[in-house]
């Protein structure tokens, strides 16, 4: 989160010339979409769709925390306010999936812009107070708000059939959706990081001062930014609500936005993959630590502070510096 | 990594000399093992499950047991997750306890998905038998309604006719006091008002000088948590119960009172569907349950005790582990254990047993630690929970 941290590690990145991908991150993409394709015959098909929805969701906040420098702590917003608004289109309207995941997608895209163009006034800690401040005022919208059955949720969400014809109710089925879903949201992330936008991000990240000097609005590019990880988080949220069916509290509670800020900050901020590699770790604790009880939130914290004190750049990060080259 | 309970393996031997009776059962604990409703929940359950299993002997029933346990965070989708790995992949044939509510109507989807058993002990929701009904849900407890029933009409009974409610204003706290509000008044109570706090609450003097500033002889508490037990540390610093008004907590535990203790609690009404020192035979079981977690036990791990119980003679009737064979015998058998004594099981899965109007002890009655209700009534189940007509449960209104 500190500048030193950011222009170290920027280094890396943005020197390179950005016409293509790099061949190495071409073979990266590509074991990718091979491991993810072959997950849900190694573990169950639902946790692998979990999995997939907080990767996207963590890598959404990467682009707006790694790429553009914006410490957002009100995330859950947008992912819980989008799974909500999903999961009444498809309970209460009958909407198919995709149409149901594009209405969520749509309101954290227009919550992402009201809440942002404010936020954006404002930098450092009072952003991301600003942002906190917003999603409370979100949290206590869904426990007040009628359509949402506040404690209760939303639950027993159907899954209709995709664009009316194909019946989704396998979970393995789903998952390749969730699967198309989530590695288009990720290969247009890292589009967005790469292009000429992306660079002025980072320059702005770096120094504001100077891309002002330069003739850069500012403003637009953080609110650009900031609209468009909104929307992925709420992609995210949405998908999320049809894999389990129900949306709830929890979404939208403000530990989910530290959730989102512990997968990034594990995996490696500012890399490409670290959030996936973050958000893996985090929900296969949150899941498989379950049996050992009480234990769980003692493990869990020992290894951020394991993660913390020898990991600095995250996982993803340190072995970015290791092999030299950007993961 | 996965904690199992391995209880009961019958011996080579006996398996030899009547294999065709043997019934393997798996149950899975889920519940909050390290947020607010541990204590209440959480290993205690786990405990109570497997001292039903021990009671009922259920080796030399030919039944083998084995029990699973996980914590649910109380997250419904990590429930969600873990409720369907169990049925798929583990073999569990039934989900105890999950508390919370957004957590159990997550489970009690899945387990009919999977046309499995659910019997829950832990959450409040009406709804599980209710608008969410499933024909492989149970609810064995308690539920919102059945508190507010309990404790609006033997109140109102006892003489507490006019009501000033504290509100937490979310949907939860609002249905408690419309359903405590209704039962007041068709007992010829009255409501003067309400005021509603914002959730969660901190400062709850204002609400409190108001409630002070009705006039009514009882306050209603419709809240639960951390509020209700702030809300009640509050009223004992304005001296609200010493002036001659009574507290009515709506939600309450006994490990919430345990926390308050008998000097700041003293006075407050509850309901609740067990207490540990009712008669022998629940002394007995809590001492036995004390020795192994340090606390008496909650109406929550009554209920899972209970239902496991209730659950195996089932198992022991029917000769198989056929979910919809199990319902079906579980919902035709009385229910009848040393905890809730005897009771039965309604179409929509609603478990109706007595509940009880409790007040906390004042420091000179409490003669232990754990020491702290006393019996003010007992009402009639069918008085405390909702009647089935009235519930909406679709599939059980159908035949």
């Amino acid at each position: 989160m500190s500048t030193t941290e950011n222009t170290t590690k920027a280094a890396l990145p943005a020197m390179t010339h950005t016409v293509g991908m790099p061949r190495h991150q071409k073979i990266i993409f590509v074991v990718l979409l091979a491991v993810l394709i072959a997950l849900p015959f190694m573990v169950y098909p639902v946790f692998a769709m979990k999995v997939l929805c907080f990767a996207l969701f963590a890598c959404a906040f990467n682009l707006l925390l790694g790429f553009g420098g914006l410490l957002s702590f009100g995330h859950a917003a947008y992912f819980g306010m989008a799974s909500y608004v999903c999961a009444h289109a498809a309970k209460v309207w009958g909407l198919t999936p995709e149409l149901a995941i594009l209405t969520g997608t749509a309101t954290a895209a227009v919550l992402g812009l009201v809440i942002g163009s404010l936020a954006i006034r404002r930098q450092g800690i009072y952003f991301a107070m600003v942002t906190l401040a917003f999603a409370q005022m979100v949290y206590f919208f869904a426990l007040q708000a009628e359509f949402t059955g506040g404690e209760d949720g939303i639950q027993s969400v159907p899954r209709n059939d995709l664009f009316g014809l194909l019946p989704m109710k396998d979970d393995l089925t789903f998952y390749f959706f969730v699967l198309a879903i989530t590695y288009g949201g990720i290969l247009f992330i890292y589009r967005i990081t790469h292009s000429p936008f992306g660079q002025v991000l980072k320059s702005i990240r770096e120094n504001e001062p100077r891309a002002v000097s330069l003739g850069y609005h500012v403003n637009r590019y953080k609110l650009m930014v900031f609209v468009l990880s909104a929307t992925f988080a709420g992609l995210a949220g949405a998908t999320k609500s049809q894999v389990f069916h129900l949306a709830s509290l929890t979404d939208v509670h403000w530990t989910m936005s530290g959730e989102v800020v512990l997968m990034t900050l594990l995996g490696g901020m500012g890399t490409v993959l670290g959030p996936i590699v973050g958000a893996a770790i985090v929900v296969t604790m949150q899941n498989y630590l379950a049996y050992l009880g009480a234990w769980v939130t003692v493990i869990q914290g020992c290894i951020f502070v394991i993660g913390v004190l020898l990991f600095r750049e995250g996982i993803i990060g340190v072995l970015s510096r290791i092999l030299k080259k950007p993961l | 990594m996965i904690k199992r309970t391995a209880l009961m393996t019958v011996a080579a031997t006996a398996l030899a000399a009547a294999p065709a009776l043997a019934t393997d059962v798996k149950l899975g604990v889920l519940n909050d093992q390290s947020g607010v409703y541990a204590d209440l929940s959480g290993e205690g359950s786990v405990v109570a499950a497997r001292m039903a299993v021990e009671d009922f002997d259920a080796e030399s029933k030919g039944i083998n047991v084995e029990i699973i346990s996980a914590d649910h965070q109380n997250k419904p989708d990590i429930a969600s997750n873990i409720a369907r790995q169990w049925y798929d992949q583990d073999g569990v044939d039934v989900i105890l306890d999950v508390p919370t509510s957004s957590t159990a109507l997550a489970v009690a989807d899945v387990t009919a998905e999977f046309d499995k058993i659910f019997i829950n002990s832990g959450a409040a929701t009406s709804d599980l038998t209710r608008g969410n009904c499933q024909p492989t849900t149970i609810h064995w407890t308690y539920d919102t309604a059945s508190l507010a029933n309990g404790t609006g009409k033997a109140v109102t009974d006892a003489g507490g006719d006019t009501w000033f409610f504290l509100t937490a204003d979310y949907a939860f706290g609002h249905a408690l006091e419309r359903d405590t509000t209704a039962v007041v008044e068709a007992n010829g109570g009255e409501v003067l008002g309400s005021v509603a706090h914002p959730f969660p609450g901190t400062d709850f003097s204002s609400f409190l000088l108001q409630a002070q500033a009705s006039g009514a002889k009882v306050i209603g508490l419709a809240n639960a948590g951390a509020d209700t037990v702030n809300s009640i540390k509050q009223a004992a610093e304005f001296g609200i119960v010493q002036a001659g008004q009574k507290l009515a907590g709506l939600l309450l535990f006994i490990n919430n009172v345990h926390s308050l203790g008998a000097e700041t609690a003293q006075g407050l009404q509850m309901t609740t569907a067990f207490y540990w020192d009712m008669n022998d035979e629940t002394r007995e079981f809590s001492e036995r349950f004390q020795a192994e977690i340090g606390a008496p036990p909650s109406m929550v791990q009554a209920g899972v005790y209970a239902g496991t119980l209730h659950y195996l003679k089932a198992v022991e009737a029917v000769g198989s582990n056929d979910s919809s064979a199990i319902v079906a015998k579980m919902k035709e058998m009385e229910t009848d254990d040393p905890l809730f004594g005897k009771g039965y099981i309604r179409k929509d899965g609603r478990v109706i047993h007595d509940m009880y109007l409790m007040e906390v002890k004042s420091p000179d009655e409490s003669t232990g630690e754990w020491d702290l209700l006393k019996q003010v009534s007992t009402i009639s189940g069918e008085d405390a929970f909702l009647p089935m007509e009235e519930g909406g449960c679709e599939f059980a209104l159908a035949d």
